[in-house]
């Protein structure tokens, strides 16, 4: 089963990670990401850009149509900021991998599991859900010549 | 250290003592119950744990002992203390450290029953006591010397897969009998068995010798791809295809790769994989009947691990030593990754790619992939005088396969009495339930 860690963090967690060391945090982060590797568990993953460059925007969907701002994510937001997936055999297992990101206070992960097609097993002769294998076809031809 | 963390684990179980004797008015049984979902609970940690870190404990323990066998023992005696304490003590914060520490003890404790404390063990066993010691964490060759080890020739096919997958992949008994399908106690006889075989061969902890690297590590590859064929085309049993098993070849594959990345085709042998078990989700219908390439709903081959596939056979090929009979069969099985359909698939390529198989690692049945394939690309008739030479040479006697590419072959030359005959022949001989029946509808249909 396929997992995905959601990595979110508060504003004061955002700050407090900018009195280390950049460097520091690449290297734990990096050491984290190929210890997955090793283990033949990590299936792929990324970082998202902070909203300091102004490359961010929400949707929101409350009214019609919706509204594009730059924001607001909230008072108390908790910023996704990065995420992995990871092909696990239990549940267990993906909360092993998932507490030794090296986080700190004021960061969480959230997990997921990722669906899988028998997740949609009645669904199967949807067009739209056939149509989506068809996007991945392309992703993954992207990234296999890219490889 | 270890003291602190002893008396923390104490505390907590005086605390736990104390909840429990508040609660004693509480009927009996829940109380057994919730000790039972307690132990489960631990059980799936436990196995959680092992599955990440079996392989580097078993290594640390092999690399300070020179014996894979009695490192895996210790491992497995820390891992029922484990299942004893953590129950009631909790998992404690460090889990694997824990366990490495109980085996270490462990070793210690068995050296010095057997009075073997002469010089050399004192000194292993004063390292094993310094925490620090150098020589105790593993260096990374250590996975890669056990992954060698379990897959010795000295051992037989069976104990090899058994054996990698627990210290390895760090599988317990429980779920490698799961995964094969076996009582559990046969499974725990192969490694015992396997245990005494490296100790009577003597086989050291070591890796091979150039001039044996080659053919050991063909020998390594081999065991991960039978472990994973297993998976794909389970050879008996009510199922056809066994994920699960597949999966752990696969994850196995990955680590292998990350051990010796100059390999060309430990990468090839995860293309092969990768590229074939994302067909998973095509081959059976939801009843769990198999469908067979020709009719797979190629929408519900998953692309992303094509993807991954793909990526990994470039990975071989840039290492620029060209093609082993693993990266000739994931080519093979990414051309048919890469087509729309049947009919548009690049069949005179894999013609060639069978043919260049066939010339490194002539087998019958290449030999007969080979004929479906010239089938496919000039026609039934060139592929059957192939088929007929098989069978005149012997080939493939006792397995279906043989027969059921001829019957389809004659099918398509519309000789329908010999067809009918060859699927009714194929499929007393198949093996896989499942299998069988497509074969007897095939007949009747016939």
């Amino acid at each position: 089963m396929k997992y995905m860690f959601i990595m979110r963090a508060t504003d004061e967690a955002i700050e407090a990670s900018k009195a280390m060391p950049f460097e520091e945090m690449i290297n734990k982060m990096g050491a984290y990401n190929e210890s997955m590797i090793n283990a033949g568990v990590m299936l792929g993953g990324e970082g998202l850009a902070d909203l300091s460059d102004g490359s961010a925007f929400v949707v929101d969907f409350s009214e019609e149509p919706p509204i594009v701002t730059d924001g607001p994510y909230g008072e108390t937001h908790e910023l996704f900021n990065g995420f992995w997936i990871v092909q696990v055999s239990s549940k267990e297992e993906a909360a092993e991998w998932a507490s030794r990101c090296p986080l700190g206070p004021g960061s969480k992960l959230e997990v997921r599991r990722v669906t899988e097609a028998a997740d949609f097993a009645e669904f199967s002769d949807n067009e739209y859900i056939q149509k989506e294998e068809g996007w991945r076809e392309q992703e993954a031809k992207l990234r296999a010549e890219n490889a | 250290m270890a003291g602190t963390e002893e008396a923390r684990a104490e505390a907590a179980a005086r605390t736990e003592a104390t909840e429990h004797s508040v609660t004693t008015e509480r009927s009996g049984s829940l109380e057994r119950e919730e000790a039972t979902e307690r132990a489960a609970a631990v059980r799936r940690r436990l196995d959680a744990v092992w599955r990440i870190e079996g392989a580097r404990i078993v290594a640390a323990l092999a690399r300070a002992t020179g014996n894979v066998g009695f490192a895996e023992d210790l491992a497995q005696e820390a891992a029922a203390d484990a299942l004893r304490q953590w129950p009631d003590t909790g998992v404690p914060s460090n889990p694997a450290a824990w366990l490495t520490a109980v085996a270490k003890r462990k070793a210690i404790d068995a050296w010095r029953r057997a009075d073997r404390l002469d010089e050399r063990y004192q000194e292993l066993a004063r390292g094993l006591q310094d925490e620090d010691a150098p020589g105790w964490e593993p260096v990374p060759d250590d996975v890669l010397r056990l992954v060698f080890t379990a897959c010795h020739p000295v051992l037989s096919r069976e104990a090899q897969v058994s054996l990698t997958l627990r210290i390895v992949g760090g599988l317990s008994s429980e779920e490698i009998a799961r995964l094969f399908v076996l009582p559990v106690g046969t499974v725990q006889q192969r490694i015992v068995r396997a245990k005494k075989t490296l100790a009577a061969a003597k086989v050291p902890f070591e890796v091979p010798e150039p001039n044996e690297w080659g053919p050991r590590l063909g020998g390594v590859l081999r065991v991960i791809y039978l472990m994973f064929t297993e998976g794909y085309a389970a050879t008996s049993g009510e199922r056809w295809i066994r994920p699960d098993l597949a999966g752990e070849a696969l994850r196995i594959g990955r680590v292998l790769v990350t051990l010796v990345p100059q390999e060309p085709e430990a990468h090839a042998l995860v293309a092969l994989m990768e590229l074939q078990a994302s067909r998973f989700g095509a081959r059976t219908r939801p009843d769990g009947t198999p469908v067979l390439l020709a009719d797979q709903d190629r929408t519900r081959w998953d692309r992303a691990q094509i993807g991954r596939g793909r990526a990994a056979l470039a990975r071989a090929d840039r290492l620029g030593r060209g093609r082993g009979s693993y990266a000739l069969q994931a080519a093979i099985a990414e051309c048919h990754a890469v087509s729309p359909s049947v009919e548009r698939t690049d069949w005179a390529e894999i013609v060639l790619l069978y043919e260049a198989l066939g010339r490194i690692a002539p087998s019958p049945v290449v030999e007969l992939n080979r004929a479906v394939a010239v089938s496919m690309a000039t026609g039934p008739a060139t592929a059957l005088a192939i088929v007929d030479e098989l069978a005149a040479a012997g080939s493939l006697r006792g397995s279906h396969l043989l027969p059921s590419v001829r019957a389809e072959l004659l099918a398509r030359l519309g000789r329908s009495n010999e067809a009918r005959a060859e699927f009714a022949a194929a499929a007393a001989l198949a093996r896989n339930d499942r299998e069988r029946e497509v074969l007897e509808r095939k007949a009747a249909a016939t």
